[in-house]
């Protein structure tokens, strides 16, 4: 008994065996690649090729159309777990200096009186991703976006290192700390809505998505109506929209009140 | 022939701990996300135990329990002492190495990506490597087995290989090639990302190369199983196999048509053509032939040994069967099991069916009965019955045996069935929380506190199966002779060549995997644009 006297085709078993499996092969192809997309009375196909490669999955360009034409820009912005992940203590400094015509808003410590975002101490992607968005468009206001759309890369980087350089302090208009809605903790599984805190820090982090703990309860507020009505359209693949227009007004009210009244991380540690 | 007997006891008795730690660990979590359990309010706890309850499970506790019987297998079938011991005892402290170290980062909440990795989701580099060295080191083990058959065909040429044997190597090259879906994805996608050497993967890719192993390795924790039904049972209860060929033909329809068929766990995705997707559909339903032919021969060897009873009738032979014998009882309740859970598989199979219970707890509920239920039952009888053998002491108290079997099955049954039955209400698999209070999954609490209880049972049954295991090492010593597999009823003199030797069939295994994934990797290996940034976990 040899390899020689197994692979013939005087051996029954290996005729029959190589005989079988190519004759199931062929037929379900011919069923899968053929039968099956002709069988589709909604997609049409111009020859039997066609529809070869369409069952086949042969990667195909898109048609070229017009683009739809937009009405407003949509991000464009690419985040990663790396972004702006080792800081110079030069780029700190030239943001510290930019950072002088921020501070009529968002405070000389980065801590808002204004009712805009404390940015001391936000993470570095959130900043950059924000601004890149000011500045092209895909998110716009009357008051910020004059101030992002003469930045360079370089100063956006700059500014983004610079506040998340910066200590996160106690916001200035603390009220007492409401207990955890259940929005926060649990979402609303059944309406698609994960818990803020799986995003948003608390439970978990994800890349992009600030911290909220002791923003502006008026501030958060507006954003999440923002996302609700489709206003603001600056978030990845349309978390925050999908979310936001899942909430009821009761537990937007509900989340923004609690993390406005939230000491941010660093000062929970103190405690 | 059992001569490395405390090779194979360290085998069995790793497997068996860690499937305790890993059975406590599914406990919790059917407790813990059902209307009894309160919500621990942290799902990243939640994802850390199944991370780690499915790696276990998955990867190595039938790993170990397939090593340690096919090199039982090895030595009592071929009447030959193994080739290798050093290797075999390599491959087993692999695998306890790779097992800690990717635990590790599991329980420190750096790799909760579940034990189907789910890129682009990225987990900390150690625990991928750890699962590498699980691998590697079962790989070694396909070699011993391919090499001690090799060993024993020289001294024996011509002669039919034992049937256990034949059957044990069958799985361990179905293993060496499905693993190698896995270990492409491994190595050439995750852990370079882990590691930090690139930003980005393609998602769409790694799921391709998963469908690989993920189906096949189904049929990898199956052999031992399968591997029982024919060549222990009917020598435990006193029958003969009713056809040493159909045996054979079964194991090497496995090797055939267990592989080319991963991507019906892909209907659902976009990156595979549908064409394909139909050719995977219709090998799946092919790999039902070598169960049916498998139903057939053991319930005619059972037969056999009911008739030699006395039975008499067109079904009063059942009653003449030996249901005292745990062996009997083991085999009837994984044919039961094996039947609700392979119905439910043709449904899996089906691309339309799918599309209903697709990603739902059906899924979940499906896998458990079979593997958890069909497969693992097998295993606590294989374990009994080679206790004897490898500690030289008696497994007394065949009550306390039987009632732990009782115990798994009625436990998998209360587990599983609700399982399905909520998935067909559509309850989506892999939450790690549910709000009963709400209206729209208000009538499922019940259903989901059944299953609860049902892990609670499966839980004492696998303490009982733990006790009596660790009993039987302080029981009265007692010679239980050599280890024996069942006779056919015609015990082959002469073999062909092809059901004597896995040549022709592992090329046809090799040859389909081509045919049915070549195309699809290529295409997206070759694809510009398909990778994505990843996700890495507990990343800021």
């Amino acid at each position: 008994m040899s390899a020689r006297d197994l692979f013939t085709f005087s051996n029954p078993h290996f005729t029959r065996g190589v005989g079988i499996t190519a004759a199931i092969l062929i037929v379900t192809a011919i069923v899968g690649f053929i039968v099956l997309p002709f069988a589709q009375p909604w997609v049409q196909f111009a020859n039997v090729w066609d529809a070869i490669c369409s069952a086949a999955g042969v990667p195909q360009r898109a048609p070229v159309v017009a683009a739809p034409g937009h009405e407003k820009r949509l991000s464009e912005v690419v985040l990663t777990s790396n972004t702006l992940a080792r800081p110079s203590q030069e780029a700190i400094g030239r943001g510290a200096t930019l950072a002088q015509r921020c501070a009529i808003c968002h405070g000389p410590t980065g801590i808002s009186r204004a009712d805009s975002p404390n940015l001391a101490g936000q993470y570095a992607a959130v900043i950059y991703k924000e601004l890149h968005d000011f500045r092209s468009g895909a998110r716009t206001n009357a008051v910020m976006s004059p101030f992002a759309v003469n930045l360079t890369d370089q100063e956006i980087a700059d500014l983004s290192l610079y506040y998340a350089y910066l200590p996160r302090l106690p916001a200035y208009h603390p009220t007492p700390q409401l207990p955890k809605p259940n929005i926060v903790i649990y979402g609303a599984p059944m309406r698609g809505i994960a818990p803020c805190g799986s995003c948003h820090g608390s439970l978990d982090n994800k890349t992009g998505s600030p911290w909220l703990e002791g923003q502006s309860e008026a501030y958060m507020k507006a954003q999440l109506q923002a996302f609700a009505s489709g206003e603001r359209r600056n978030d990845i693949s349309q978390q925050m929209r999908n979310i936001a227009r899942a909430m009821t007004p009761q537990e937007i009210e509900q989340a923004a009140a609690y993390y406005a009244s939230q000491p941010p991380d660093v000062v929970k540690a103190v405690d | 022939m059992l001569v490395n007997r405390k090779l194979i006891l360290a085998h069995f008795w790793l497997a068996f701990a860690v499937f305790g730690i890993a059975l406590t660990l599914g406990a919790w979590q059917m407790f813990i996300r059902s209307p009894i359990g309160t919500w621990l309010s942290n799902p990243e706890l939640y994802y850390r135990s199944l991370t780690a309850h499915g790696t276990v499970m998955g990867y190595v506790f039938p790993t170990l329990v397939a090593m340690g019987f096919g090199y039982a297998i090895s030595e009592s079938a071929l009447e030959q002492r193994l080739v290798g011991v050093r290797w075999a005892w390599t491959g087993f402290w692999l695998i306890v190495i790779g097992s800690v170290m990717a635990v590790i980062p599991v329980a420190l909440g750096r790799a909760s990506v579940l034990y189907t990795f789910y890129p682009p989701l990225i987990g900390n580099v150690f625990y991928y490597l750890g699962v590498v060295l699980v691998v590697v080191g079962s790989w070694i083990w396909v070699a011993l087995m391919s090499i001690n058959l090799r060993v024993w065909r020289k001294a024996h040429p011509g002669a039919p290989v034992p049937l256990a044997m034949f059957a044990n190597v069958a799985g361990a090259y179905l293993w060496a090639w499905t693993a190698v879906g896995a270990a492409l994805e491994l190595l050439l996608q995750i852990i370079p990302v882990a590691a930090g050497l690139k930003a980005t993967i393609d998602a769409g890719l790694a799921r391709v190369f998963f469908s690989w192993t993920l189906h096949a390795i189904v049929y990898f924790w199956l052999m031992p199983t399968y591997i029982a039904y024919y060549t222990i049972v009917p020598r435990a209860i006193g029958g003969r196999v009713y056809s040493d060929s159909m045996a054979r033909i079964s194991f090497i329809l496995f090797l055939v048509v267990a592989m080319p068929i991963g991507m019906h766990h892909t209907f659902a995705d976009p990156m595979v053509g549908a064409g394909f997707k139909f050719i995977h559909s219709a090998f799946t339903a092919l790999v039902a032939l070598p169960t049916l032919l498998t139903v057939f021969t053991i319930c005619a060897s059972v037969e056999i040994a009911a008739r030699l009873r006395g039975g008499r009738g067109m079904f009063g032979w059942i009653r003449a069967l030996p249901w005292d014998n745990p062996m009997m009882l083991a085999l009837a309740f994984s044919f039961v099991m094996l039947g609700f859970g392979g119905a439910g598989g043709l449904i899996n199979m089906s691309y339309q069916l799918d599309a209903s219970i697709h990603n739902t707890q059906w899924i979940t509920g499906h896998f458990h009965l079979i593997f958890g239920g069909a497969i693992v039952i097998m295993y606590f009888a294989i374990a009994y019955d080679l206790w004897p053998h490898l500690t030289g002491r008696e497994l007394i108290d065949l009550r306390l045996i039987r009632t732990q079997l009782w115990l798994w099955f009625i436990g998998m049954i209360v587990t599983t069935f609700p399982w399905h039955w909520v998935g067909i209400l559509g309850m989506p698999r892999r939450m790690a929380y549910f709000d009963f209070g709400d209206p729209a999954i208000a009538p499922q609490a019940l259903s989901v506190t059944f299953s609860a209880i049902g892990g609670f049972i499966l839980l004492a049954s696998g303490i009982l199966f733990l006790v009596i295991l660790a009993r039987g090492m302080r029981a009265p010593q007692a010679e239980a002779g050599p280890y024996r597999f069942a006779l056919a009823v015609h015990q082959p003199a002469t073999v062909p060549i092809a059901l004597n030797t896995h040549a022709l069939w592992v090329a046809l295994m090799i040859a389909l995997t081509l045919t049915n994934y070549g195309y699809p990797i290529l295409t997206l290996a070759m694809t510009e644009g398909t990778s994505v940034p990843a996700v890495y976990v507990g990343a800021q």
